[in-house]
């Protein structure tokens, strides 16, 4: 475990020290992301426009949900997409077997290979749509439910990387699929509206399949302090359960890995 | 470089394009799922319906408008700002540049030929949009149809012309793509991709009005659904256009500006 921890600090010490060698990105990606949070916002603001509420959200909850959506887009974008990216391109040209040599667990040496630092401005951008939500409420969240949607953030985190480590998995048996990463993206889209305008099968693929709902919807409800203590065990247990899955599927299909050329 | 070689090559380069989309049915189908987000923002729109219509907009009409945005979206599609950046990066443009036809033209044509395969996508959505909505939902006029045939061919044009220019500016820095998501970021704002147009407030719409994303997707799709009569279509076909004019000479300014700082690395 120790080990695994030191390993950890190496892997995060080598991809601090890529990124500031790309300091301009920076100050490129801070407007870029600030804007991003713009557009984001502007779909809410047209929905609103002259009706208080929407599938029982008012507008200061729904913008609760998009400060999720986007606090989960940073973790995405800077923890989990570099490295899992790179494990499909390693599958593709056979690069994998030099993971795979290595005496520390596969899994953990490819999820943890790259890092963006620079996408930590998500956080920021979502604090500050938090700010103005709760503003909007006119009351500051309770500290249980911070407290609850601290614990909704880690579960949302683990199945995200889950749902990734399920689609590199896919990689080992239709090698190209570099475009899944734009399905992915493009599928957690959804997740920035709260999961309740949703009905029927999208309703339930949204919750059960592809969980967008325990991501955002529920962490957002949390804060609200809307969220019973029924459903957050749920969704813990839930997350774990998806976790173990994932990994057990990982574990079949790493062994379905056939080194490509030589 | 002769006119001539170019109109004969051409035919051959969309064959390979197609069997190219073929070969690789299941990547395609991948981009195909991820341009889903009209049928997100079509269950999104009606849930909001509900209750009451938004504008003139019921849950049907919703119904309608992003539908015809699906089939508009899957036909004017492009995406070569992503080649180009990668065949810059890695010095495969000077394979295109070595053929006997000018590259841009190979790119229009292999984008182009994405677009059977498209047809299958789009023809069962086209389908269910006639059985769901019925034709009273549709623009009931000849003339209108006409006027979209040239809109979907302008509205291609804007989208590929706006890759090339972006491509293009991979020549001067790094990389551009981080522009192409500035791109995205207002396309999805002003388009008519998210909502129709109409539901914004008056001053943001005169914004969408200037600007060039409208006429990618939500013109077109306001002419399916029949929201303009002929002397509107018209005169929003015209600025179309010019939008199309104005890239063109952006496109071929950059493209020769940029070539001569093109060195070709590795290969």
């Amino acid at each position: 475990m120790v080990r695994y921890l030191r390993l950890l600090g190496v892997q995060l010490r080598a991809s601090a020290l890529l990124s500031l060698q790309y300091r301009y990105e920076f100050l490129i990606d801070g407007p870029i992301e600030f804007f991003w949070a713009i557009t984001m916002v502007v779909p809410l603001l047209i929905v609103f426009q002259g009706r208080t509420s929407v599938a029982g959200w008012t507008l200061g909850e729904a913008l609760v949900v998009s400060g999720w959506f986007i606090l989960l887009q940073g973790v995405l974008e800077g923890a989990i997409n570099p490295s899992l990216t790179s494990v499909v391109e390693h599958i593709r040209k056979g690069t994998l077997d030099f993971i795979l040599l290595k005496p520390a667990d596969a899994q953990f040496l490819v999820s943890t290979a790259k890092f963006e630092p620079w996408r930590a401005i998500n956080v920021f951008t979502g604090i500050g749509v938090f700010i103005y939500a709760f503003h909007l409420l006119g009351h500051p969240p309770s500290p249980l439910g911070l407290i609850s949607s601290m614990v909704l953030l880690v579960t949302a985190s683990m199945l995200l990387y889950s749902l990734w480590i399920l689609t590199v998995s896919a990689a080992f048996y239709v090698v190209k699929v570099d475009n899944l990463t734009y399905l992915f993206s493009s599928i957690f889209d959804a997740a920035r509206w709260p999961s309740s305008v949703f009905r029927g099968v999208l309703r339930f693929v949204f919750t059960f399949v592809i969980p967008l709902a325990l991501m955002t919807t529920y962490p957002a409800q949390a804060m609200l302090g809307k969220l019973t203590a029924q459903t957050l065990l749920f969704a813990v247990v839930g997350s774990v359960l998806f976790s173990l899955l994932a990994r057990l599927i990982w574990l079949r299909s790493i062994g379905k890995y056939t080194s490509a050329s030589s | 470089m002769s006119v001539r070689n170019t109109i004969r090559a051409l035919p051959a380069l969309f064959r390979v394009g197609v069997f190219e989309a073929v070969a690789y049915r299941a990547e395609f189908f991948v981009w195909v799922l991820s341009t889903t987000m009209p049928l997100i923002m079509m269950a999104l729109w009606t849930a909001v319906a509900s209750d009451a219509p938004v504008g003139r907009y019921g849950q049907p009409e919703f119904v309608a408008y992003f539908l015809c945005t699906f089939i508009v979206r899957q036909l004017t599609g492009a995406w070569v700002a992503y080649e180009m950046n990668f065949e810059i990066r890695q010095g495969a443009l000077a394979m295109r540049l070595l053929r006997p036809v000018q590259p841009l033209w190979t790119y229009a044509v292999e984008n182009l030929a994405a677009l059977p395969m498209r047809l299958v996508v789009a023809l069962p959505v086209a389908v269910s949009l006639l059985l769901i909505s019925g034709t009273s939902r549709l623009s009931k006029d000849p003339k209108i149809w006409l006027i979209w045939c040239a809109a979907m061919v302008g509205g291609w044009l804007i989208t590929f012309l706006a890759n090339l220019v972006i491509g293009c500016l991979a020549f001067y820095m790094e990389s551009s793509l981080k522009l192409m998501d500035v791109w995205l970021a207002v396309f999805f704002v002003f388009s008519g991709y998210l909502y129709p147009l109409e539901l914004f407030p008056s001053g943001l719409r005169a914004v969408a009005d200037w600007l060039p994303f409208r006429y990618q997707i939500g013109f077109p799709v306001e002419l399916m659904t029949g929201a303009h009569g002929v002397p509107t279509a018209l005169s929003m076909l015209l600025s179309q256009w010019l939008y199309v004019a104005l890239m063109l000479a952006i496109v071929s300014l950059v493209w020769r500006r940029g070539l001569k700082r093109f060195a070709a690395y590795g290969g």
